[in-house]
């Protein structure tokens, strides 16, 4: 029993990862209809500018780890990739907008590439020791919480999820309760009626990117705080999955992403626990097709119909 | 009030405009009549921008709005409700509605057009929580009409209303349309295949085939023409 729920609490944490990537990849497809294959970079970029600003921002709070410093980290990384996200969106596909869908595929496949071997040059293709954030300890759990009490959790895998969650909370605040979020449902929904209502498409594109890439960068960060070794390829894994994710739950739907992250990452833990995790990646990937095979819109998605 | 001089329009090597002439003054209802393919669409889409022109202007109020993008163009209160409604199908209507208002941000005048659209629609103050999708095709009309309404429009543009609803809700909706006209002062142009009706509510007509103006003139003679009776009036 205790092992089980040892699994689904790592599950959950590496759930929440995918699902902050996932909502990128379903908020971009959302409103151009492509898949972001850069997406997964940019979550490298986002523990890598983690691991640049560190240093620095911890000095301005004392010497060591500390909670102010890691959120200055956290807010900095996402800032950082909310800007590259926007500027990959005004160079690479704005110009190809109006060209085949398959055109802007392949571009995000070349800026992918871009960004892993640029990466590589700039930073080094061994992997990093990110540093220390906040002091991590394993918590002390109550004893009366039977089975509960003899799990292993972090202040780390705690916080992360926290953290998570809070970001889930305040995205879900502005898509459905903001003006541009609004404008970004609309405009995923008919671009055509979204221009006839006003909206100014680049700007709401604009923002969509950099929404997706703070999640992202966001993602980068956290993951770093629980497995502190970064690598300029450590984005095409876990993008992957995260594509998976937002496939599974259905790709355009918010909370299809954040549920197909969720299970991915419980799913990966439990096949580690108890298969091998050599069989890890293989049966995420089965998800994949089975999905596309028998349920192509996703758990949550629907079929779009348009009454005439 | 707006005014279409020589207007070409192609889609790539298909031409669909071949230079059309018409205005539209200020307070009238008028009508752009042709049949499927003439090009009525078209010329919609290229006034409120969402299609650019070949060659020809279009200008609204004084201002030539050829080089304008669609979005700036609402702002100025020209508001196109679009062939096949475009709702937003996920949206409620009360989000399809806040949609409408989207540059408008004097609450007082956003909370005077919802009140004038209840008014005009009370059947979408009763769906305010459904989802655009689940409307009835006259419904969706109703509210993409209340949607352009939300914008504050000078001048608005309607894409064949009657299209896809049921005949006894046709009469409904060309009765607020005169409406929206008479008792608030907006400006309509009015396309339709459905010439009948067309014609009886405007005061002027343009009869578009393959993309030129064939015949133009007041509603009421036209409603006698001899060719436009046998052609579009169903003898
Ligand atoms: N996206 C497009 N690509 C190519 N040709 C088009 C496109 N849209 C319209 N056309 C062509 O342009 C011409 C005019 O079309 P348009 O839609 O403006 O006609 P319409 O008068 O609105 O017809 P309907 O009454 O059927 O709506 C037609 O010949 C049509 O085939
Ligand atoms: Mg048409």
């Amino acid at each position: 029993m205790t092992e089980f729920l040892q699994q689904l609490v790592n599950g959950l944490a590496q759930g929440g990862i995918y699902a902050l990537i996932a909502l990128g990849y379903t908020m971009i497809y959302g409103v151009l209809r492509f898949i972001n294959f850069a997406h997964g970079d940019i979550f490298m970029l986002g523990a890598f500018a983690g691991f640049y600003l560190a240093p620095a921002t911890l000095k301005l709070f004392g010497a060591g780890p500390s909670y102010a410093g890691a959120a200055l980290v956290l807010l900095g990384a996402m800032a950082l990739c909310a800007l590259i996200g926007i500027v990959i969106e005004r160079l690479c596909y704005r110009p190809l907008r109006d060209r085949p869908r398959i055109t802007a595929l392949i571009t995000a496949i070349g800026v992918s590439l871009l960004l892993e071997n640029g990466g590589q040059l700039l930073f080094g293709a061994d992997p990093k020791s990110f540093p220390d954030l906040i002091v991590d300890r394993a918590l002390d759990l109550p004893a009366g919480w039977g089975p509960l009490s003899a799990l292993t959790i972090t202040l780390s895998q705690v916080l992360v999820l926290g953290v998570t969650l809070l970001l889930l909370v305040a995205l879900r605040h502005v898509v459905n309760r903001t003006r541009t979020g609004l404008a970004m449902r609309a405009l995923s929904l008919n671009p055509t009626a979204a221009q006839l209502a006003g909206v100014n498409l680049d700007q709401v594109i604009m923002f969509t990117f950099g929404l997706g890439s703070a999640l992202a960068g966001a993602a980068g960060v956290l993951i770093s705080i629980q497995q502190p070794s970064i690598d300029p390829l450590m984005g095409i894994s876990a993008g992957l999955k995260a594509f998976i994710a937002a496939v599974l739950g259905g790709i355009g739907n918010l909370p299809g992403a954040v549920l197909g992250g969720v299970l991915i990452g419980l799913l990966e833990a439990l096949v580690v626990g108890y298969l091998s995790p050599t069989y890890r990646d293989p049966i995420v990937f089965a998800v994949l097709i089975l999905i596309l095979i028998f349920r192509p819109a996703g758990l949550l998605g629907t079929v779009q119909k348009e009454k005439v | 009030m707006l005014s279409v001089s020589d207007l070409h329009v192609s889609y790539g090597a298909i031409t669909a405009l071949n230079g059309i002439t018409f205005r539209v003054e200020a307070g009238a209802i008028v009508t752009l009549i042709g049949s499927n393919g003439a090009g009525k669409t078209t010329a919609l889409r290229t006034i409120s921008g969402l299609l650019r022109a070949r060659s020809g202007q279009v200008s609204f109020l004084g201002e030539d709005l050829s080089a304008l993008p669609a979005h700036r163009i609402v702002g100025r209160g020209l508001c196109h409700v679009p062939e096949g409604r475009m709702i937003f199908s996920n949206l409620t209507v009360e989000e399809n509605l806040a949609m409408g208002a989207y540059l408008q941000r004097d609450a007082a005048l956003k909370a005077r057009n919802l009140a004038f659209v209840f008014n005009l629609f009370p059947r979408l103050k009763e769906r305010l929580k459904q989802t655009g999708g689940t409307l009835s095709g006259g419904e969706q009309q109703m509210l993409a009409i209340g949607r352009a309404i939300m914008g504050q429009p000078k001048f608005l543009m309607l894409d064949e209303p009657s299209l896809g609803i049921a005949p006894r809700l046709i009469s409904t909706i060309f009765e607020k349309i005169v409406e929206i006209n008479r008792d608030h002062g907006i400006t309509i142009l009015l396309v339709e295949q459905n010439a009948k009706l067309a014609l009886e509510v405007s005061s002027y007509g343009y009869v578009l085939e393959t993309g030129r103006i064939v015949l133009e003139g007041p509603s009421q003679d036209l409603r006698a023409n001899p060719r436009l009776k046998a052609t579009y009036l169903g003898g």
